[in-house]
C-alpha cells in the first residue's frame, strides 16, 4: 500500500436534506489532505461478517482540509444509498479513501469562462466547482445549466439562487423536464442543441466545459458543444447510468 | 491484515436479484449490474468507416495498417466475458464479436526488444499494457456487442477489450497499438489510476 490512497475513518458531523430524495452528509476526515473540485471518494461499507461493498461519490464541497460533503440520491432498489439515507445518523463513522480523479477537475487559477452542464445529481461535482470558485473569491464568468425533473427536485436550489443573486459573474439557468411551477421562466424541456447554443453564446468558444449527468444528457450536450465549435479538449464529461446506486 | 472496520448497521443485500450463484465471479469491491453504463472523459468521437483504419507500429519490422474492410475480414469470433469497471460495476457474460490480438500479431514481426503496447484512440485516449497481457486470447478488438455494431458511446466502431483488467484498459475508439520497449503510462494511468489494473487484486489506484 506504500504511496497509495489509504482508507480512513470519517465521522458524520451533519446531515442535510437537499430534496425529498437527496441528502448531503458532512464528513470529518482527520487526515484529509484537501481536494480539487470535481474529485470523488470511494466509500466502503463492511458488515459484521466481512461482507463489503464500495461506491464512488463525488465531493460536493469546496477544497478544505479535514472535511468534505457528499450528496447522495436515494435509489430505492440500491444497496448503498438506502443505507446512507435510512440508517446513518450524525456521529456514525464511515470508511473512505480519496481524493480520487485528476481529469474532471477545476481549479480557480484556470482561465476562460466556465460552462457547467448538469442533469439531476450530476450537479454534485459541478457544485464543488461553484463553491470552490466562491471560496477562492475569483470572478471567472460561470454559467450553470441545470436540468431537473421537477422544481422540488432541484438540488442546492436556494444556495444556487443566492450565489447567482450576489452578481459576481455566476448565473444558473434551469431546465425542468417534467413539471413547472406557475410562471416558470426557465427552460421547459430537456437540454437540446438549441438550449446549449443559447446558454453558451455569451461565453464564447473559449469556454471550459464540464458536463455531468445521465448518459443521454451528456451525449447531447457534448455533441452540441463540438458542433458549436468548441475543441474536444475543452469539453470534459462525467456520466452516471441508472446503476449509480 | 489489519483489523477490519465494521460499518454500524450495515448488512448489505448479498445476492442481487436474479444473480444466481455468481458471487465467485465478482471481484472484490465490485457490484453486479445488468445494464451497460457509459463512462468517458470527453465527447464521443465519430470516425466514418471509410476513414477508419487500425495500425500496429513502433518496434515492429514493418508497420501494418488495415482498412475497416480488411480488418473486419480477419478471422474473428464471439467472446463471452465478464467485465469489471473501476467505478465498481461488474457485468457478466458480455457477448462481443471481434478479432484476437494474437491474430493481428500473426501478420507482423515484433522486434526482439518489444515489450509494451500503447493502445491509442480517436480523441487522444491512450492506455498501456505489457504485450504479454495481450497474448493467448487475453485481448481482442471488438466491433459488435450483443449482435449489433458497437455503438459510438460504447467505443464503436471498434474498441479494445481486455477482460482481465479494469475496463479503462479496454480502450474505446481504438485505432492502433504502438509497440515499445519501455512502459509509458496512458491517460488514466497518468492521473492516479493503477498501472496494471488487475481487478482480482483490486489494483484501482496508484499504490494499491
Amino acid at each position: 500500500m506504500a504511496g497509495g490512497i489509504a482508507w480512513q475513518i470519517a465521522t458524520v458531523t451533519a446531515i442535510t436534506d437537499e430534496t425529498p430524495t437527496v441528502r448531503s452528509f458532512t464528513l470529518t476526515v482527520p487526515d484529509w489532505p484537501g481536494h480539487r473540485a470535481g474529485q470523488h471518494i470511494d466509500l466502503r461499507l463492511t458488515a459484521e461478517d466481512g461482507y463489503s461493498v464500495q461506491r464512488s461519490y463525488s465531493i460536493a464541497s469546496a477544497a478544505a482540509a479535514g472535511t468534505i460533503d457528499i450528496t447522495v440520491e436515494r435509489i430505492d432498489d440500491g444497496e448503498v444509498s438506502p443505507f446512507l439515507h435510512d440508517v446513518v445518523v450524525v456521529g456514525d463513522r464511515l470508511e473512505l479513501r480519496g481524493p480520487i480523479g485528476g481529469y474532471f477537475v477545476w481549479e480557480p487559477a484556470l482561465d476562460g469562462p466556465l460552462f457547467l452542464v448538469a442533469g439531476g445529481s450530476g450537479v454534485v461535482p459541478l457544485m464543488a466547482m461553484v463553491r470552490e470558485r466562491e471560496r477562492a473569491r475569483v470572478e471567472t464568468r460561470t454559467r450553470l445549466l441545470f436540468s431537473s425533473r421537477h422544481y422540488e427536485e432541484i438540488i442546492y436550489r436556494e444556495e444556487l439562487d443566492r450565489l447567482a443573486a450576489s452578481n459576481r459573474g455566476f448565473e444558473v439557468i434551469h431546465a425542468l423536464t417534467r413539471s413547472r411551477p406557475d410562471g416558470w421562466m426557465g427552460y421547459d424541456r430537456r437540454i437540446d442543441d438549441r438550449i446549449i447554443g443559447e446558454v453558451l453564446e455569451p461565453l464564447g468558444s473559449r469556454a471550459r466545459v464540464y458536463i455531468c449527468g445521465p448518459t443521454a444528457l451528456v451525449e447531447t450536450a457534448a455533441n452540441a458543444m463540438l458542433r458549436l465549435g468548441l475543441p474536444p479538449d475543452r469539453v470534459r464529461t462525467e456520466r452516471f447510468g441508472p446503476t449509480g446506486t | 491484515m489489519t483489523d477490519r472496520f465494521v460499518t454500524r448497521g450495515f448488512v448489505g443485500r448479498r445476492t442481487p436479484p436474479g444473480a444466481g450463484d455468481v458471487s465467485s465471479r465478482i471481484p472484490p469491491g465490485q457490484y453486479l449490474t445488468t445494464d451497460f453504463p457509459v463512462l468517458s472523459a470527453g465527447p464521443t468521437p465519430r470516425t466514418p468507416l471509410d476513414r477508419w483504419s487500425f495500425t500496429i507500429k513502433g518496434l515492429v519490422e514493418a508497420s501494418r495498417v488495415w482498412s475497416w474492410n480488411e480488418f473486419t475480414a480477419l478471422p474473428n469470433r464471439e467472446w463471452v466475458v465478464d467485465i469489471s469497471c473501476v467505478t465498481k460495476w461488474t457485468k457478466l457474460d458480455m457477448r462481443w464479436r471481434g478479432i484476437s490480438v494474437d491474430t493481428m500479431l500473426e501478420a507482423i514481426d515484433l522486434k526482439p526488444e518489444a515489450a509494451f503496447a500503447i493502445a491509442y484512440s480517436d480523441g487522444g485516449y491512450t492506455t498501456n499494457l505489457p504485450i504479454a497481457d495481450l497474448l493467448n486470447d487475453q485481448a481482442f478488438v471488438a466491433y459488435e456487442y450483443d449482435g449489433q455494431p458497437l455503438a459510438p458511446e460504447h467505443g464503436g466502431p471498434a474498441r479494445l477489450v481486455v477482460p482481465a483488467r479494469y475496463f479503462w484498459k479496454s480502450a474505446k475508439w481504438v485505432r492502433g497499438l504502438r509497440i515499445q520497449a519501455t512502459d509509458e503510462p496512458g491517460f488514466w494511468e497518468s492521473l492516479g489510476y493503477h498501472n496494471r489494473g488487475d481487478q482480482w487484486l483490486e489494483e484501482r489506484y496508484s499504490g494499491d
